[in-house]
């Protein structure tokens, strides 16, 4: 389960001053769940995720993912959390096989366990083929399965994905799209992040819509529709966020 | 800490280094080809231009070569020369380098020399382009044949007088060196060997440094390891361990290869302590060139953490390589000071990081061990490198470093 409690980060620039990129969040995403963080770009969105993957350290407020604090606990954290986004990029000089293999490693996987969880994961995701290719000489689609296998090699059951599907084809986009479901079906707590309305209509079973850091609106599709009077999406965003302003 | 993830870091930084084009030349082609070309290479370009300007022979001009009729025919059997017509413009062919030197007699040169009055001064003048490398070998020349004319001169007079040539040189001196050959090789060479380990330890720790921080930020795979269960110390410390390796790694494999390439040079040094002042003989111990690297190790540490901590303020491998170059210099800098005539080790110095390490260096390899300042100064290195290390993990720890924008 993901708990954010008064989420809040602050930066500092010195040209624009105090920037609050997160403002008091606060939602639940349950297990066996997709929650959805639907915004525009600079909305939050990835402040979010990256706090809640212990990358960014919150200024105020903490979350609580799978059981642990992410500022008491960030390591525990990130051992049950699967990272992916358009901005994880893989090791070009190391082969599919030994990037899985290494991030296998750093969770604590070893010996047998590890060998066994690399060919189970290079099966399901059919990478045998090039499991022996340096990542950088992988298609986007082959590096897109090969993040999705390092995401997973320690089986966490909660999944962040930041915008999975940015800059993607449409036949990778769906790959990635049925790997988030799939997490869903095996019972994970999946949280993501898009600013694809159909995405979001699609996979996610609870919507949260976050403008200048704070967290607008939240609920199921149908809640949001009930609540606004508006059947598309899109139309429920954009009143929302202007309703906002 | 976990000391697992630190190796498991580390062996993933070693695979991918090594996998690395231009990590694998700064550390292992440059330091294994950098001595063998320097020597090699430029000694047989050296041979060969020699080679070259013996074999084509200079051009010469004797002037007034009628009043020297002995001389100038020595001259001329003289292997080396080949003697131009006299002409008025020897001075512009001299400048223009068509002709290397000319030699003038004055008049009545040989008869003077036979009849003339001893303590009369007759002067041979020799015409030549200063600093000009082949001008200079045909003055040499020239200046030789002249000599020993001048010597067989001096004792056709002794001999007309009843006298010995041994009247001339009543005693001679002789010079003899005392020290050892470890002390002399210490001095000719204290100063260079640890200002090339120590440069060799900065530049062998430059690209794997910049390549594992700035290089990981460019790739965008920073935030794919910030994501895993390993925690920021370890991952510094597995970074760390990495351009730790590959800064020992380039001094090790530069002084594996000055050693096998060393044979040649110091012929060459040899060679030139003959000339006149007796034999120079000199040994580089290698106890010595141990106890200097074991001094460096402190110095190899600061280097890689530092270098880490500064190649991660950049977001590009472009943007690091214009941090680190300056630091290139400040690092030469002192290194370069202990090579000054003048520049001994005290207390104060032990304390400048760089320039005691570079000082006591050369104290070891002279065969001195000054127990108490080398406590000092690999106590003070120790510092400063532990500093550096400290400094390198928080600037893994600061979210405005790892996500500069």
């Amino acid at each position: 389960m993901i708990e954010a409690l008064n989420l809040t980060k602050v930066f500092r620039d010195r040209k624009r001053g105090e920037i609050r990129a997160v403002d008091r969040v606060n939602f639940r995403c349950q297990p066996g769940q997709i929650y959805g963080l639907l915004g525009a770009n600079g909305a939050g969105k990835t402040t979010t995720l990256r706090l809640l993957a212990t990358i960014l350290q919150p200024s105020d407020g903490t979350a609580r993912v799978a059981g642990f604090d992410i500022k008491e606990q960030p390591e525990k954290v990130r051992a049950n959390v699967g990272f992916l986004s358009t901005a994880t990029a893989l090791y070009g000089r190391l082969t599919a096989r030994e990037t899985v293999e290494y991030f296998g490693r750093l969770n604590g996987l070893d010996g047998g366990a590890l060998k066994r969880r690399l060919d189970e994961l290079l099966a399901l995701l059919e990478i045998g083929e090039f499991a022996d290719r340096r990542c950088e000489k992988l298609s986007t689609g082959m590096k897109q399965k090969v993040s999705i296998a390092r995401t997973l090699v320690h089986d966490p059951p909660v999944m962040i994905f930041d915008e999975p599907t940015l800059g993607l084809d449409v036949m990778t986009a769906r790959t990635i799209v049925g790997f988030i479901r799939d997490c869903r079906t095996r019972g994970k707590t999946v949280i993501f992040s898009t600013h694809v309305m159909s995405e979001a209509e699609k996979l996610c079973d609870t919507i949260g819509i976050i403008h200048d850091g704070a967290l607008l609106a939240e609920g199921t599709l149908g809640a949001l529709r009930q609540r606004t009077g508006l059947e598309d999406l899109e139309d429920i965003f954009v009143r929302t966020v202007e309703g906002s302003a | 800490m976990r000391l697992s993830n630190i190796g498991i870091v580390y062996r993933k930084e070693l695979v991918d280094s090594l996998r690395d084009r231009r990590t694998l030349i700064s550390m292992v082609v440059v330091p294994i080809l950098l001595f063998p070309l320097m020597t090699i290479g430029f000694g047989a370009l050296a041979a060969k231009l020699m080679q070259k300007a013996q074999k084509e022979g200079s051009a010469i001009m004797l002037l007034g070569a009628d009043h020297a009729p002995t001389l100038a025919e020595t001259i001329r059997r003289a292997a080396g020369f080949e003697v131009m017509p006299p002409a008025a413009d020897y001075v512009a062919r001299i400048n223009d380098k068509k002709l290397r030197a000319a030699v003038e007699f004055p008049r009545d040169f040989e008869k003077r020399l036979a009849t003339g009055d001893a303590a009369e001064k007759i002067t041979v003048k020799l015409y030549h382009y200063a600093g000009e490398l082949r001008s200079t070998f045909a003055l040499r020349s020239l200046q030789k044949i002249l000599r020993d004319y001048r010597d067989r001169v001096v004792e056709n007079r002794l001999a007309t007088r009843g006298l010995s040539p041994a009247v001339l040189e009543p005693f001679e001196s002789k010079e003899e060196n005392v020290a050892s050959p470890e002390k002399v090789g210490g001095t000719v060479l204290g100063g260079v060997i640890p200002y090339f380990i120590i440069i060799l330890c900065l530049t062998g720790a430059m690209y794997p440094a910049m390549d594992l921080t700035a290089g990981e930020k460019e790739r965008g795979t920073i935030e794919t390891i910030l994501a895993s269960p390993v925690g920021r110390t370890e991952l510094v410390a597995g970074k760390f361990l990495m351009v730790f390796t590959a800064s020992l790694a380039t001094a090790v494999l530069s002084l594996a290869s000055f050693a096998a390439t060393f044979s040649l040079p110091l012929q060459a040094m040899k060679e030139l302590g003959r000339g006149g002042r007796g034999g120079l003989s000199f040994v580089i111990s290698g106890k010595g060139v141990a106890a200097v690297f074991f001094m460096v190790l402190p110095l190899a540490v600061m280097f890689s953490a530092g270098l880490l901590a500064l190649s991660l303020l950049a977001r590009s491998y472009k943007e690091a390589q214009s941090y680190i170059q300056p630091l290139v210099i400040v690092v030469i800098l002192p290194a370069i000071a202990a090579l000054l005539p003048g520049v001994e080790l005290n207390v104060k110095l032990a304390l400048i990081p760089i320039l005691n390490t570079s000082l006591v260096s050369k104290e070891i390899l002279t065969g001195n061990y000054p127990w108490g300042l080398i406590l000092l100064i690999f106590g003070s290195s120790c510092v400063y490198a532990l500093a550096a290390l400290a400094v390198a993990v928080a600037a893994f720890k600061r979210e405005s470093v790892l996500f500069r924008t």
